[in-house]
């Protein structure tokens, strides 16, 4: 009898290639995603002339650099319309190397273009048992499916472009059980806040989160892939959740999933991936769910974070160590320690990113929206053109404009500010995205991150707040 | 890519924690091709002021030469994004040393000869505190020497031998070209569903 593994273990098991004496094992990559910031890597690949080894193995999204306003007007396709030259030379960049390596590419006026980390899932290019890269730290997303995702730097995506295998130390596994239940307005935002401010953003370095029990097994897949997407905000290199009912109804029927037989034999082999009992984990760490309530975040980092009910720390009583970090926060936030995070005046919101832009992100907004203004102005940006057509085939875009909110299309947008969409120097906002760092959504923006119920509730008092009340009598 | 073993060099001390890729470069300047170099936008935005003038005070504009960065936890915490790395290494940082790492970043970081160490925090402020004008790092001894002070680092011994040697990892993986073929193909019949379906017809 074999030692009882992991769900990690299994991934890593059946995808080593080749091993060194030092440890390091060569692993197959099943999926590998490109997007605009992948130039650097085009370009070591073709000074060395070297091809794509797997082009079908390989798939382009144009997410990062694209525009979110004016693409009807340029007809919903080509890079023509875009007026930035820099923006424009970097999504046209990606449809010049996908087309000359063969590599398929969701592009700007593709009706499937979306984030990268959304239409992976959507397309059922993500599937269990996966090993997925992307340059891009929030690949971890995928591993809400019982993939092993992970994101990796230029010379590693040149690597894998050239052999489909990367180079890698087994990584340690920490296993975070969510028991009890979660209350109304409470989601898998709130559950990765929560541990990320519990451990730190440095806590689950060097492992992979296996997230586990009830509050997870409950959550559907767009939940499970926001707390993945946020693992690596912990420090962890990949999240992941085995693979179940939940899992094999959301990827039945998607375009890229298998069909027929092949779908049967991949049923088995999917099932088959849950951790063994008695398997060993590093670490443990359990969270009661029923103790979590929306979580914000008042500084610079996603560890920063505390119940909407809190204060904000002072740093006099912190630690030593903790004390300049949270001073230095304060002073770039514009936040005085002590004083109430509810209530805190906001600027603006934005609802978007591979973090809450699904369709279920979009239901939950507007959910709290509906027959209400927002005080202030904000951004929504749907995950994906599909996740676009699908929110405006259920009124929720009407929802959002009857509020006052601006509805776009769909890319990376705000979360990073690269296709211009930016927060304005010293103003506020609140933001489903999934870093506050500084200068995150701009030179001297001043982020909140929070789930989108609660950027919803912001939206409309204008300021942090519980989102609870707002819900009593609302499903 | 070529390999070393020992260092000497300016020290500089940037005590804050959790500087993250966000802050080492700004996403504004990643469109720009390499040869063009990246050292000017290293922490662009905290050396510099609003209008773009260079903050004589902060640290790196006083130390401009400086090779070797200390730190604090969590550096290089956040994106994947490797032009972070080409931004220390382009403004001449051979090193950084700090309590703990950006799993993405340090990985980067050795794919461009750059070494993230991992010192105590008690070290970290001692370095810092007495902040000794020239440092000296010997890899293989997996130390750090200057003014008196000694400090051992750790580093993953894989990643050890690849600073030491300038390996890049293409070229070592051509040895196992033959390893992949007979994976792939055997893959293909183990996982057949692992291959993207073909794509539907889309109405
Ligand atoms: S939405 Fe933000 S985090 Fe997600 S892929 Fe785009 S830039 Fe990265």
């Amino acid at each position: 009898m074999t030692a009882p593994r992991t769900l990690f273990d299994k991934l890593w098991d059946s995808h080593v290639v080749g091993r060194r004496d030092d440890g390091s094992c060569l692993l197959w990559i099943d999926r590998h995603f490109v997007h605009e910031g992948s130039h650097h890597a085009f370009r070591k690949l073709s000074e060395r002339g070297i091809p794509v080894s797997e082009p079908g193995l390989t798939f382009g999204v144009a997410d990062h650099y694209v525009p979110t306003r004016g693409r009807a007007r340029s007809g919903g396709t080509g890079t023509a319309g875009i007026e930035n030259p820099t923006i424009r030379g970097m999504v046209t960049t990606l449809e010049e190397n996908t087309k000359a390596h063969g590599i398929h590419l969701f592009g700007l006026g593709d009706r499937r273009q979306g984030i990268v980390h959304v239409v992976g899932p959507e397309q059922g290019l993500t599937l269990p048992g996966l090993t997925i890269v992307c340059g891009d730290s929030h690949t971890s997303t995928h591993g809400a499916f019982g993939a092993m995702a992970f994101g990796i730097g230029a010379t590693d995506v040149a690597h894998v472009m050239a052999t489909q295998t990367i180079w890698k130390k087994k990584l340690k596994v920490l296993r975070i059980r969510v028991d009890g239940r979660l209350g109304p307005g409470v989601g898998a935002k709130d559950v990765a806040l929560a541990w990320i401010a519990r451990l730190g953003a440095d806590g689950a370095r060097g492992h992979v989160v296996e997230y586990a029990g009830p509050v997870v097994e409950g959550l559907t897949m767009e939940g499970r892939m926001t707390l993945c997407n946020l693992s690596i905000e912990g420090g962890a290199r990949c999240g992941m959740v085995a693979p179940d009912a939940v899992t094999l109804d959301y990827l039945h029927d998607r375009p890229f999933a298998p069909k027929g037989d092949e779908w049967e034999v991949a049923e088995a082999a999917w099932r088959a991936l849950a951790s063994d009992d008695g398997a060993e984990f590093d670490r443990e760490v359990t969270l009661d769910g029923s103790d979590i309530a929306p979580v914000v975040t008042w500084g610079t980092s996603p560890e920063d974070a505390a119940p909407i009910d809190a204060t904000v720390p002072d740093p006099d009583r912190a630690s030593e160590e903790r004390a300049g970090h949270i001073r230095a926060a304060l002073d770039y936030m514009g936040l005085a320690p002590g004083r109430p995070l509810d209530g805190i005046a906001i600027d603006q919101v934005f609802i978007g990113s591979c973090t809450n832009a699904r369709i279920e992100d979009l239901r939950a907004a507007a959910a709290v929206l509906k027959g209400r203004r927002a005080q202030v102005p904000g951004l929504v940006s749907p995950g994906s053109s599909l996740v676009k057509a699908q929110a405006e085939a259920e009124g929720l875009d009407q929802i959002f404009r009857a509020a006052g909110l601006e509805w776009v299309e769909s890319g990376c947008s705000m979360c990073v500010g690269m296709n211009g969409d930016i927060v304005a120097p010293g103003k506020r906002c609140a933001s489903t995205t999934n870093r506050n760092f500084r200068g995150r959504q701009g030179p001297g923006a001043r982020t909140h991150l929070m789930s989108p119920a609660m950027v919803a509730a912001a939206a409309i008092a204008g300021h942090l707040t519980d989102v609870r009340p707002m819900l009593e009598g609302r499903t | 890519m070529s390999g070393w073993s020992r260092h000497e060099g300016l020290g500089v001390a940037l005590p804050d924690e959790s500087i993250d890729t966000d802050q080492l470069i700004p996403a504004r300047f990643m469109a720009t091709p390499r040869a063009q170099g990246y050292g000017r936008f290293l922490l662009h935005d905290l050396r510099h002021d609003a209008e773009g003038r260079p903050l004589p005070d902060f640290p790196l504009n006083r130390v401009p030469d400086a090779t070797i960065l200390i730190t604090g936890r969590n550096f290089g915490a956040g994106s994947s994004r490797e032009a972070a790395v080409y931004a220390l290494v382009d403004a001449g940082i051979r090193a950084v040393l700090a309590p703990s790492f950006g799993d993405i970043f340090a990985a980067n970081a050795i794919n461009n000869g750059l070494l993230p160490a991992r010192i105590s925090s008690g070290d970290m402020e001692r370095l810092t505190g007495a902040m000794p004008d020239r440092l000296e790092i010997d890899l293989m001894a997996r130390c750090v020497t200057g003014g008196g002070l000694q400090a051992l680092f750790e580093l993953d011994p894989v990643w050890q031998m690849k600073l030491v040697n300038g390996w890049d990892d293409i070229d070592l993986t051509g040895a196992h070209q033959d390893d992949i073929a007979a994976f792939a193909t055997a893959d293909r019949i183990r996982r057949p569903w692992a291959r993207p379906a073909a794509e539907r017809s889309l109405s």
